[in-house]
Formats: C-alpha cells, structure tokens, sequence
C-alpha cells in the first residue's frame, strides 16, 4: 500500500513536467521520422506515403551535401580552437595574474550576448572598404577584401565568430577543474623535478579530461544547433558557402514550405546528433580517469 | 603547512609572469576589440563610425534614432513577459520533477529520467519544423506561451535539481514528515531552501538563454506584439533603412544593455553560476 502511494505521488509530480516533454520532444521526434515517409501536402493534392523518396533526394541533393560538408568543417574549425584557446585562458586567469578578473571578464563577455547581435557587430567588422579589418588591412598596405562576400574566406568568417563566442564559456568549466586539482600534486611535481610543460601534460591535462569531455559534447551540440549568425551575416552564402545543416533545414520548411523534405533533412541531423554522442561516450570514457 | 594560501611552485615569477600576463591582457583586449568598436560607432556622429579621432564629439543622437525607428519599448516588454514566463514555469515543473527523481522509488522512474535526458541531446532548437505544426495545431502561432512552451520542461534543470536534491539528508526529510508535513509542504520547507545557490544559477542561466534565444522566436511569431527582442533586433538591422552602422550598432547595444549590465554588476554570481550549472 505504501508503495503504490508513492508510485502515485511519484507520477503526479512527474506528470506536468512528463507532459510537455512527451508533446514539444518527443513526439515531435517521432512525427519528423514518420513525416519524411510522406510528400509534402500541397493544395488539391493531400499527403501521400512515399516510402523512401525523401531520402533519395537527400542523396542526390548538392546543397545537403555541400551543408553537410560546410557543417564537418565548421565543427572541425570551431572545435578544437575553442577548447585549446578555453585552457589556455583558464590557465591564465587560474594563475595570478596583474587584473585577472578583468581579464576573465573581458574572456566570458561574448557568452552573455545574444549571438545575433555580436554577429550584427562582426558584420561590421568583416564590412568591405570601411569595416575595421579592411582599415587594419589598408594599413598594413594589405590588398582588400571581402571576407563574407567571397566563397573561399566567408566559412572562416563565420568559425572565427563562433570560436569568439563560446571560448570563454568553456574557460569557465575548466577553471573550476583547474581549482579542483589539490595543490598538493604540484608539489610533489616540483619536487620530481618536473617542467610547467610536464606538469600540464601529465597531470592536469589528464585530470582534466572529464571537463574536456563535457566540453565536447556542448560544442558538438553547438556547431549543429547554432544558425542566428548565419541567418544574420551570410544567409548560406555566398553561393551556399557557409550553408549549414540547421540553415538548410529552416531554409527548406520555412521559405520553400517543403515541409515532409525538411523532416528528412532534420531525422538526418538528430541521427547525426546522436552518432556523435554515442562516439564521444564510446571513445573517451574509457581514456578518462576519474578522481 | 599551517597556513591556508599554499605556494604553487609553478605560479609564474619574475619575467615569465610579465610576459604571461601580457599575453593574457593581450587576448583580452583583442577579445573585448569588437564590442568596443560597436560602442565607439554607437556613441559618435556617423561621420566618425570609421574615422578614429580622439577628440570626436560624443553623442546619444544614434540611441534616439534607433529607438524611434522600431517599436523596442514594446520588444522589450515581449522580452521581459517570455523570460519571466519561461522561467517561473521552468523552476515550478523541474522542482516537482526533480523531487519524484531524487526523492520516490517507483516503478518506470529509470525509464522516464532516461526520456527525459534524451532532451539534452534532441532539443527545441533542431525540432523546429514539427513543433511549428504543432503550434499551428493548438492555435498559438504568433504568441508569446508559444515561444516558450517548448523549453519549459527543461531537462536540464531537472537533471540539475534533481542532483542537488540528492544531496539532502533524508533525515531532514524524515522528520518534517514526522511533523506531519505533506511531501509539499517537505519539498517547499525542507528541500527548496536549500537548493537556493543552484535556482539562482539556474535562473541566471536561463534568463540569459532566452533572452538571446532567436531561431525559434523567428519562426513561431510575425507580429510586433509577440516579437522579443532579437526578433525585433534583426528585422530593424535587416529592414529598409539602409546600412547605417551608427544606429545598428546603438540597437545591438541598447538591447543588449541589460543583461550587459546585468553581468558587469554581478559578474562573480554569473561566472559562478554558469560553473555550478555546468559541474554537475
């Protein structure tokens, strides 16, 4: 009898909470699969199953693929920049520093504000003629351009924004690990003798692989999830450069209205999402040692 | 050994502490470089937006225009409603969430914490084709509850909660019970007060990320009575008037002042809290 009321105060407190889950993720979830089963209704002509179809368009679509490609490199630019830039600024800030707290402050400013205004400031920037790179290019007496205009740079424009933005935010994870680490173990480094180098080698980066870890798996999220600075600076341009996943997908159901294609495209992305959650548990779990 | 500050023997000294320290001062500056030259544009006559003098005049001329230009009183007050809406909804369902997770053993609670972390993984933000259907569905396209409805059961501050909630002695628990208390009346008494430092982290984290939030909001609204902030932000800076950076840049700051504010005044709580709600 007991357990039965607890079961069922259990579920009550669970409910409203279970509710809104099950109708804004996990249904959506499911119908975005069977969706893209389906042609997209169109006026006089109702949805129709159509097995595959979807998918083979998938297959032989050059933006998806361009998307796709332009996503791996996004993540792949963004990635490991930020999370080395992230220890290096925890190590500094850890260390004691002239105004570090000013210095960590000026490091997590960028994660407070909103991606779509830092990336209106960062248009400016890249602005050809008279944003403040041509300025600091026209200096140095270096030739023009146009950094989001021209398909070969505007892909690095846009990574170099999102390392900007997010660095500082992981510098905050490491340097609560990095305060974790007991002072006792750089001790008995120097005593053995062993460099700053070999220190950070051998103990603290190690201990630190848990935080690096969670760190990985924010940032994978990110770089799939994140589209406001497209959506601001590029548009998927120029001649679908800087197309990302996401960018496609609101592209597709929301100005071309295809919506059963974009279901496709997002079951593409959530199976992407979880790939890279699996492999990153997979890989790393069993290289990180746990204090 | 007494002392409590222990020296670090690879705390830098001497010249590699300078140098160290100019380099991290060096970083810094490049960081904070383009939101200094957005408050340069935003507080000087156009002619001066790319032209760095240092006697030039200053102005708030910018600041009048761009908000005589688009409705941000009302953007803002959107802003200010879906935050406060977002956020009271979130901290009452991730309590009473959390509390059955950490604190009642019944059958299917492994199964439904599993469900409920697959969230962290699938989020709002990718599923944005069906939750617009479903939206459509209810009638509440265009609404302020529809920008925030799919983010109120966060995963994250149950999985949050619920870790702190664990750490209760279930003494604590067990005597209120004796006292009579309800389970309600023991989460409100026993359990949430001491959560406190964890809802105000969470509450820090969450403000920040939908007042920022945009790609959702985007979608879900069309009018000037649902749209928040960013919205607002980005069909001004988009819109007819041209590119005039002095005023986009005097939009971008001016809404963004209060949560800049907000940070440069209590910039230890923010970077603590965003540390406490990432630890665990």
């Amino acid at each position: 009898m007991h357990r039965l009321s607890a079961a069922i105060h259990g579920w009550l407190l669970l409910l409203p909470a279970m509710a809104l889950l099950v109708l804004f993720t996990h249904w959506p979830a499911v119908a975005t699969f069977i969706d893209s089963f389906y042609s997209t209704p169109r006026p006089r002509r109702p949805a129709r199953f159509i097995g595959l179809d979807n998918y083979q368009t998938i297959m032989g679509d050059p933006v998806f693929w361009q998307s796709l490609w332009n996503n791996l490199l996004f993540a792949l630019g963004t990635i490991p920049v930020s999370i080395a830039l992230a220890i290096l600024m925890a190590l500094w800030v850890n260390d004691r520093i002239a105004g570090r707290t000013l210095v960590r402050m000026a490091y997590f400013t960028p994660t407070i504000l909103p991606m779509i205004a830092v990336a209106n400031i960062w248009l400016f920037f890249y602005t050809p003629q008279y944003g403040l790179l041509e300025q600091i290019a026209g200096a140095l007496g270096l030739a023009s351009h146009n950094w989001l205009g021209s398909p070969d740079t505007a892909l690095l424009a846009v990574t170099i924004v999102a390392i900007w933005k997010e660095a500082g935010f992981f510098m905050i994870f490491y340097l609560a690990a990095l305060q974790g680490i007991s002072p006792s173990l750089a001790e008995a480094a120097a005593l053995e003798g062993a460099s700053r180098w070999t220190f950070f080698r051998r103990v603290q980066f190690p201990l630190l692989m848990p935080t690096t870890l969670f760190v990985l798996i924010n940032a994978v999220i990110n770089a799939f999830r994140t589209v406001d600075h497209i959506i601001v600076m590029t548009r998927g341009g120029p001649d679908n450069a800087t197309m990302l996943l996401l960018y496609y997908i609101y592209q597709v159901g929301f100005q071309f209205w295809d919506t059963t294609y974009a279901a496709s495209l997002t079951t593409v992305l959530l199976v992407l999402l979880a790939l890279a959650a699996f492999a990153q548990y997979g890989f790393l779990e069993r290289r990180i040692h746990y204090r | 050994m007494s002392t409590p500050e222990r020296h670090d023997p690879y705390a830098p000294s001497g010249a590699s502490r300078a140098l160290e320290s100019a380099a991290a001062w060096l970083l810094a500056i490049l960081w904070v470089l383009p939101l200094a030259y957005a408050l340069w544009a935003a507080f000087h006559p156009a002619e001066f937006t790319t032209r760095f003098a240092l006697f030039a005049p200053l102005t708030l001329e910018n600041f009048e225009r761009a908000w005589a230009a688009a409705p941000f009183a009302r953007y803002f007050l959107n802003t200010f409603v879906l935050v406060t809406l977002t956020l009271g909804c979130q901290l009452v369902l991730c309590t009473l969430a959390a509390y059955a997770f950490a604190r009642y053993d019944f059958a299917g609670s492994n199964v439904a914490f599993a469900l409920v972390l697959a969230q962290l993984m699938i989020m709002p933000d990718v599923l944005i084709v069906e939750n617009y259907r479903t939206m459509g569905r209810i009638g509440m396209i265009d609404t302020i509850p529809a920008i925030a409805l799919p983010y109120v059961a966060s995963a994250f501050g149950i999985f949050l909660l619920r870790q702190t909630f664990k750490t209760v002695p279930q003494e604590l628990d067990d005597a209120a019970r004796v006292e009579g208390a309800s389970p309600l009346q023991v989460l409100l008494k026993v359990y949430v007060p001491l959560a406190r430092p964890i809802y105000v982290a969470y509450g820090l984290v969450s403000v920040s990320y939908h007042w920022n939030n945009f790609l959702w909001p985007l979608i879900v609204t069309n009018s000037v009575e649902a749209r928040p902030l960013t919205v607002g932000l980005q069909v001004f800076s988009s819109g007819d008037q041209g590119i005039d950076w002095a005023i986009i840049c005097a939009a971008t700051l001016m809404t963004t002042a209060p949560l800049l504010v907000g940070f440069l005044l209590f910039q230890r709580q923010f970077v603590q809290s965003f540390m406490r709600a990432g630890i665990r």
